[in-house]
């Protein structure tokens, strides 16, 4: 959903919920005891609550955030230029390929992005260079060195 | 971290979500044929190690009135990338942030920041506040607005197939 929810969709309790629930939850028997507290309810309440942001669209999903890297997997965000006549066969080409994860479309000379997953590390250049015959353009890779991911929060 | 089979199903059974319940890793561990301990104990050590980052909801950017976005780029002395990197990493506003190698002479930027706000001005105004503390360190930058997914597919677990 790429809509946003009227202001008054949400109350002042949902809005403490979904900025709480950003912030990792206890592992715990009663994960939802300790904010069912600070906003009054009960735990059943709380959940009641996620359940109709869940439905409402206010928040996708409730669980886990895996980092697909540290399980073994590969990744890499790659770049290149298509000229804007061969921008459609292009694109064709590089999301036929499996190792695409996904695509976007960027206002830049380097036009299209996209990350490569992998299983194994040295699939990423083999699949960069598949690409780059594929298409005949050059892929600029752009792979990770250090990530900083800390602060985000969608105030609600 | 080696994760092993029971890790494993764990993961794939929570990928798509925990069941909305009081007490979800009592339910994980009943679809699992688990003890519960054992789920809550594996789920722990997995987030202590970093495979879990957190047990957290997902909010909508959308739903929730972020509807722009903008991929940041900044040409950082190398010297100060990493500490830079982390105070922007830190931000309210970025979600992602990355040093990555700079791809000369096409390309001088080494810090990526995906920057979030309501409008396209918001972004900007929000990447002016990202300049304002790279100060100097910052040779030039760019942001990038995407005009259209061209793909999007989940991440399959590797080893899943």
């Amino acid at each position: 959903m790429r809509t946003t929810l009227s202001p008054e969709s949400l109350d002042a309790t949902d809005r403490l919920l979904i900025n709480r629930l950003q912030d990792g939850l206890p592992l715990e028997h009663a994960p939802f005891a300790p904010l069912a507290r600070e906003a009054g309810l009960t735990e059943p309440e709380v959940v009641d609550r996620i359940t109709h942001l869940r439905e409402i669209g206010a928040i996708t999903r409730f669980g886990p955030f895996i980092d697909a890297e540290a399980m073994g997997g590969a990744f890499c965000l790659c770049a290149m230029a298509v000229p804007q006549e061969r921008f459609d066969e292009v694109m064709t080409l590089v999301n036929a390929r499996p190792e695409v994860a996904h695509n976007y479309e960027r206002l830049h000379r380097l036009n299209m992005w996209f990350v490569l997953a992998c299983e194994k590390p040295d699939q990423i250049a083999e699949a960069a260079a598949r690409i780059e015959a594929e298409t005949g353009l050059a892929v600029l890779r752009f792979p990770k060195m250090k990530e900083f991911f800390i602060g985000f929060r969608v105030e609600a | 971290m080696t994760l092993d089979a029971t890790d494993r199903r764990i993961l794939k059974a929570t990928a798509s979500g925990l069941p909305l319940t009081p007490h979800p890793f009592e339910e994980v561990a009943r679809w699992l044929f688990l003890p519960e301990g054992e789920v809550i104990a594996r789920m722990q050590a997995m987030q202590d190690d970093g495979v879990i980052r957190r047990v957290a909801v997902a909010p909508n950017h959308y739903a929730l009135g972020l509807a722009a976005n903008g991929m940041s780029v900044w040409d950082l002395d190398d010297a100060q990338a990493e500490a830079l990197g982390a105070r922007v990493g830190a931000l309210s506003f970025v979600s992602h942030c990355y040093l990555r190698p700079r791809a000369l002479p096409d390309w001088p930027y080494n810090l990526f920041a995906m920057l979030h706000g309501r409008t396209r001005e918001e972004v900007e105004a929000k990447r002016a506040e990202v300049a304002a503390l790279l100060g100097d360190a910052c040779r030039s930058d760019d942001i990038l607005y995407s005009t259209r997914i061209l793909k999007k597919s989940g991440m399959r677990l590797a080893g899943e197939g």
